[in-house]
């Protein structure tokens, strides 16, 4: 009855014909346009094509970044200050992609909100919520795991503080922070965790539950508008094509303009890179996580338990369980006093731990000068040119010169002689012949000597000369060796 | 285009509006996708436009230290070398000498057979090979031994009283100087 009328099967070209013989992609298409929509298009239900359209930007543009990233302590910085400093578009896709973590926040927020106050969660959808409860976790682990990546002092600080809340779990809570740290301090074992994490683990875990989340929507159907049966529809469907799908184009318009306006003109900002020995930084986490780290600040250790765990879990588990706990068909707000209550009540009182937040910031002197270095210091890095880091291996060479004179004139002899053209600049040894570092272990000065002077059989062979300096000089060459490591 | 179907009525089908508002959606998302690709591909070809690897060039010391030399003088100069984010700094050993024609010349001390570096041997005056005995002229042209070539010149200028070069490496081995970094 309610079956939306299906046009004539489209004459098609030879090309799409072929082609749908091969992939029914005809009989895909249709099924996913002619999906019928109770009440017909509306405005308020294109939040979830919103965040699947920010989630496939936030891959396409995390793929890109990553072609100049280094998950490395030392070099994460360095590459996030040349991506934004250097590489064309770079600082735009970046903050495209920093915004989008933002724009995910806000969307999630109003997908949950539209589905909690329409109501749209009842009628056999327990799975359906379920998969985007664990959807939103899962965003909120991207944000965390990606804003340690930049590694400057804003991302190392917020995550000191964030691996130090689940260090305050009850008998296992250092454990978790240790797991998580990579060891009991930060430092590059942490960043390979989060890179990991954000790169593969999690974005893995979201693919297949957005799968999960699209295909259990699409089994139960469009709940349609609050006075809608969620189970048996009775209202005029309209199919998802053409009406919504042109509403959730135009709101996809919306939010890329958004994004890229922002990003274009208000590039996000890279802080120095993190100085852990800075015992002044006021860590501050992104907005949104703001509220979670005020009301944490409400619990003394002893009733971290209770404040940390207790109750954060059982709302957690209230919030996924709602399906199962409201189980009346009603689906008008005002009908539903508890659960909107409720959901009202979190919310404002989110707002409310935000707004208390910022307003302490700004109240005290103290945090409000240091809040204001802090942002001043991120946005003189910002504005200072990219400088190129100096690799490691030429550093470690002039920083570990030799003091010892007799191995200072080894060294020159080294260089004289071209040893370093077969055995490597420091001994390392290359393709040609073998490394010289170490040799202290294998020979003995005086069995070193002797075959400098007259080289093996196989030495001979592989290309090596004798060496014929005075018996001082060679002295000094065989300190010179000894002293490589 | 073809004309739109008409049913008995004469009001286009709806199959075929739809087919139209298909036609101009697709359009669209195909132009907003190929605008926001633009910085995608710039940023992906980034280091084909601009200079990612490049050697920086060296002072090698005050012009006027090389004016009236006689023998080929031996100096060690630092060498940057980029390569995106990074530089790597090592020290390379260079020598100022004349070319016949008097004019200046920076040699590589890099021998062009194996790579040793060659020396200056005072008493014979001509540059030696440690390794294998090639031997090179003041202006580094090859006189004897298994070198394959003369040794190798590096390009270098005079910039604000200061003689700079570019240090290269070449291939050895080959009778055709041909840079390989
Ligand atoms: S390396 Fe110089 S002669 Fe063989």
């Amino acid at each position: 009855m309610n079956e939306p009328e299906r046009g004539p099967a489209p004459k098609t070209g030879g090309l799409f014909h072929w082609f749908d013989q091969r992939t029914g992609i005809d009989e895909i298409l249709r099924k996913s346009l002619d999906e019928p929509i109770p009440g017909g298009a509306r405005f308020a239900y294109v939040f979830g094509s919103a965040l699947l359209l920010v989630f496939i930007s936030q891959v396409i543009t995390g793929a890109f970044l990553a072609l100049y990233y280094v998950p490395s302590a030392d070099h994460a910085h360095t590459t996030v200050a040349y991506i934004m400093k250097q590489v064309s578009a770079g600082s735009f896709l970046r903050s495209i992609h920093a915004y989008g973590s933002s724009a995910m926040v806000i969307l999630l927020l109003l997908h949950v909100t539209q589905t909690f106050l329409y109501g749209s969660y009842k009628g056999r959808r327990e799975l359906l919520w379920l998969s985007g409860c664990v959807l939103f976790a899962l965003a909120l682990c991207m944000a965390f795991t990606g804003y340690l990546l930049p590694w400057d002092q804003k991302a190392y600080f917020a995550t000191v503080v964030g691996t130090n809340i689940a260090g305050e779990i009850p008998f296992v809570g250092a454990w978790i922070k240790n797991a998580m740290r990579g060891g009991v301090d930060m430092g590059t074992l942490t960043l390979s965790r989060f890179f990991v994490a954000h790169v593969f683990l999690v974005p893995a875990a979201i693919f297949s539950f957005i799968a999960l989340h699209v295909y259990m929507f699409r089994k139960a159907g469009a709940a349609g508008p609050i006075h809608e049966d969620p189970l048996t529809p009775k209202l005029p469907p309209e199919t998802f094509y053409p009406r919504q799908v042109v509403i959730d184009a135009l709101f996809a318009l919306v939010i890329i303009a958004v994004l890229a306006v922002l990003s274009q003109f208000l590039p996000f900002d890279l802080g120095p890179k993190a100085n852990p020995a800075d015992t002044r930084y006021l860590p501050r986490p992104e907005w949104y996580y703001i509220p979670i780290f005020q009301y944490l600040r409400y619990w003394p250790s002893s009733l971290s338990f209770l404040g940390v765990v207790v109750i954060p879990g059982v709302v957690a588990f209230l919030f996924a369980s709602l399906p199962f706990l409201d189980r009346r068909m009603e689906r008008r707000p005002w009908k539903r006093p508890i659960a909107v209550g409720a959901y009202v009540f979190i919310l404002l009182a989110l707002f409310g731990l935000g707004a208390v937040s910022y307003r302490n910031d700004r109240l005290d002197p103290a945090f409000a000068t240091q809040l204001l270095a802090q942002q001043k210091a991120a946005e003189e890095f910002s504005q200072q040119p990219f400088e190129l880091e100096v690799s490691q291996t030429s550093l470690a060479s002039s920083s570990a010169a030799p003091t010892d004179p007799l191995v200072v004139a080894g060294e020159k002899l080294y260089q004289a002689q071209s040893c370093g053209a077969c055995h490597g600049d420091t001994g390392a040894g290359t393709a040609a012949a073998p490394k010289l570092a170490g040799i202290k272990t294998r020979f003995s000065a005086a069995a070193l000597a002797a075959l400098l002077r007259t080289p093996s059989a196989k030495m001979t062979a592989g290309g090596m000369t004798p060496v014929t300096l005075p018996d001082p000089d060679l002295a000094a060459l065989i300190d010179y060796l000894n002293s490589l490591k | 285009m073809t004309p739109p179907i008409t049913d008995a009525t004469g009001a286009p089908t709806q199959h075929t509006r739809r087919s139209y508002l298909g036609w101009l959606l697709g359009l669209c998302s195909a132009g907003v996708s190929a605008i926001l690709a633009v910085p995608l591909i710039r940023f992906a070809l980034y280091p084909l436009t601009a200079k990612t690897t490049e050697t920086k060039w060296s002072d090698i010391g005050p012009s006027a230290d090389f004016q009236e030399i006689t023998t080929p003088i031996q100096r060690l100069i630092n060498v940057e070398q980029v390569d995106g984010w990074r530089k790597q700094i090592s020290d390379k050993v260079v020598y100022v000498t004349k070319t016949t024609g008097g004019e200046t010349c920076v040699l590589s001390s890099v021998c062009p057979h194996l790579g040793c570096s060659v020396q200056w041997a005072v008493a014979q005056h001509q540059f030696v090979c440690p390794c294998h005995g090639a031997t090179f002229g003041i202006d580094g042209a090859r006189l004897g031994g298994p070198a394959p070539r003369a040794m190798d010149r590096l390009d270098s200028k005079v910039e604000a009283d200061r003689l700079i070069v570019r240090y290269r490496y070449f291939r050895q081995l080959v009778p055709g100087k041909e840079v390989i970094g």
